[in-house]
């Protein structure tokens, strides 16, 4: 995974709750065995049509990074193609008053920040992108921080561990295996269950 | 001794590191893995020269691309053939059993796991799919997760996981008749909405869970992930054992009651506490039916369909108005005036026996409707088997339902079984997101019999009064 940098980005807004990964991606693109090429499948059933509004094909935000939505964003499915999909479409954090369990796992383990704000500073940022073209927001990890360039700004949770695999781009399973020791001696500890 | 719950008692007997600074590392006892979600964890573990740590924890089946129609003809799909044929080659170079097309074993990775006696109490199961909650129906600690973490869980047998919250959800009391576990758990998510559950794992508990059967059990906690709880888990009892004496993978003989002695074991002790606690009365619950585009959108199938302005939450009012949009449906509508297209009986939530059981109850001696056209897909060829010595495929091929081969076919349509746009659906999957079944496509989720009454009927009606 590659380290985590702070970065300033046009924050495109999708008004919606409980925005389901079958509408990041749809079933399709998931027959893909590589990771790579799924922005194409972002949002596609939303997107693919003639003269398509939606807010990704819209001028003012095609350049975006950062998306803001509203509560239990990737509900649903496990697919990390959604992640995928976000990430290769040029999106590099999601801000929302919540999300899904393994989606949020998922964007971790991707480099996809994703920062969960308080419902009312969600609202705040959705009311200032219609005061402002091009509204964009400053995302400093290491201060856990969003900055706006109007003199607004909000501090999101992230977990520690979280946050130094993020910083440090780790690779998890390179750490986990540091602890082959641990691993060896639970295993010799718990048999396989199956007959063999 | 400190009373633990069963998730705690599975969760601590499993941690292989902890410290205060970063997530726990947690044991996987059973991984299971399919086509969709593995090719590129498979990819990733190539690339870094890395082995499969436990090929004997290890299980694959192919059940999300599959066609349900003849099998002995090739894959008319080339990204779906491409899909399948790298999972048989991933599993060959790296020694992994897979329930393979045309095997016997073969079907969805969730109807499989119990039924082969793979997953086992007090386990902890992971699965590149949502609905591995369905596994804690047998007192396992069992949850979904993405393919990174898939490729993890293959090199390492484990995972770094926060520990989660626990959630108690109790229901006491009697289902009243004709009331179906589906009922039950639509009724649940209704009532704690779609992410009620988010960042806890679920215990049902109570009289009301303690009388399901063990399928009845897997369609509950199959649907927390619906609610938002990765996992859903429920207390081994007398009636776990029994579903899992003589199956392939538990132990035989002897060695069975040794386990069984251990399994039972699994269960919340008296005095111990949740995070959190929720109950309910089983009397309060009836037949279900969504009219939304997210499961938590339901209504029973008595009522009406809501009126986006009942809801007081600006949010939730503009995501009610979307989801009517998108369903075609006026509000105030009753619910049994909604005609349906397709049916589509089958997934990991209902697609076991005693699911077509219900719904061949339902159908038999009757005809479905002629504008509908409806499908019955088992879970599994063991469930596909088992219903044809029941004769169960001859109730239905002659009441005009399609009598189909195993996989998650319709449930997300990543094979021929889509639905067209406009067309609506009464469906005994998991999901009615906008478009999960085909794009356009438009599902209500229900139990099936109301899926078998609605074939039947063409519009949905109460399945209490169809049950002979």
């Amino acid at each position: 995974m590659q380290k985590f940098t702070n970065f300033t980005g046009i924050v495109a807004p999708l008004d919606r709750p409980n925005v389901d990964t079958d509408q990041i991606i749809p079933k399709q693109f998931l027959k893909a065995v590589v990771r790579s090429g799924l922005g194409k499948g972002l949002f596609y059933d939303w997107r693919n049509q003639p003269d398509s509004q939606f807010v990704v094909d819209q001028p003012r935000f095609k350049e975006a990074n950062i998306l803001v939505a509203r509560a239990n964003f990737g509900c649903g499915s496990s697919r990390e193609h959604a992640v995928w999909a976000l990430a290769d479409f040029g999106f590099r954090a999601v801000i929302a008053p919540s999300f899904a369990d393994i989606f949020h796992n998922n964007c971790l383990k991707n480099g996809l920040l994703t920062i969960m704000l308080k419902p009312d500073e969600v609202d705040a940022i959705f009311t200032a992108i219609k005061q402002h073209d091009a509204y964009t927001l400053t995302v400093d990890l290491a201060a856990q921080k969003v900055t706006d360039d109007y003199g607004w700004s909000a501090t999101f949770p992230i977990d520690e561990f979280a946050k130094k695999c993020l910083l440090e781009g780790l690779d998890d399973i390179a750490l986990t295996l540091q602890h082959e020791q641990a691993i060896a001696a639970y295993e010799a500890a718990h048999p396989n269950p199956y007959p063999t | 001794m400190a009373a633990n719950t069963l998730f705690e008692k599975i969760w601590n007997s499993h941690v292989v590191r902890e410290s205060p600074d970063q997530p726990a590392l947690i044991y996987i006892d059973l991984h299971l893995v399919h086509e969709v979600t593995s090719p590129q964890a498979f990819e990733g573990l190539a690339k870094a020269g890395r082995k499969v740590r436990r090929p004997d924890r290890t299980f694959g089946t192919q059940d999300h691309n599959v066609p349900t129609t003849d099998r002995s003809r090739p894959i008319a799909d080339p990204d779906s053939r491409v899909q399948i044929e790298m999972m048989r080659k991933n599993c060959r170079d790296f020694g992994i059993k897979l329930f393979d097309l045309g095997d016997r074993e073969q079907g969805i990775v969730h109807v499989i796991g119990p039924e082969l006696g793979l997953s086992q109490p007090g386990m902890t199961i992971v699965c590149g799919d949502s609905h591995t909650a369905t596994h804690g129906a047998l007192g396992a600690l069992a949850f979904g997760i993405g393919t990174s973490e898939v490729e993890h869980v293959l090199a390492t047998q484990c995972l770094w996981q926060a520990r989660p919250r626990t959630m108690e959800i109790r229901v006491d009391g009697e289902l009243r008749p004709g009331v179906t576990a589906k009922d039950l758990i639509l009724g649940i998510i209704g009532r704690i909405t779609t992410d009620g559950g988010t960042g806890y794992v679920i215990e049902y508990r109570g009289s009301a869970i303690a009388a399901l059967s063990m399928e009845e059990r897997m369609t509950v906690s199959n649907m927390s992930i619906e609610g938002g709880a990765r996992a859903g888990m429920i207390a081994v009892d007398e009636k776990t054992i029994e579903y899992l004496r003589g199956r392939r993978y538990v132990p035989q003989g002897k060695d069975f009651d040794r386990a069984a002695e251990r399994w039972l074991t699994f269960r919340t002790d008296e005095g111990a506490r949740f995070d959190h606690s929720i109950s309910f009365d089983a009397a309060s619950f009836a037949p279900h039916v969504t009219w939304g585009t997210n499961p938590g959108m339901v209504a029973e199938v008595t009522g009406t369909v809501p009126d986006p302005s009942s809801f007081a939450e600006p949010t939730q009012r503009r995501a009610a108005e979307l989801a009517l949009e998108y369903m075609a449906l006026r509000p105030g509508t009753p619910i049994q005036e909604i005609p349906i297209d397709r049916v589509f009986i089958g997934s990991c939530t209902n697609g076991r026996l005693s699911d077509l059981e219900a719904a061949a109850a339902v159908v038999k001696g009757r005809k479905v409707a002629p504008r509908v056209r409806a499908l019955v897909v088992p879970g599994s060829q063991q469930v596909k088997a088992e219903a044809e010595k029941r004769q169960l495929d001859r109730i239905f091929i002659e009441a005009g339902f399609e009598w189909r081969e195993s996989g998650c076919s319709m449930c997300l349509g990543m094979n021929p079984d889509i639905l067209r746009p406009g067309e609506r659906c009464a469906s005994t999957s998991n999901r009615n997101f906008e478009g999960r079944q085909g794009k356009g496509g438009r599902t209500h989720l229900v139990s099936p019999a109301m899926a078998a009454a609605a074939a039947i009927a063409g519009h949905f009606v109460d399945a209490r009064e169809w049950v002979r």
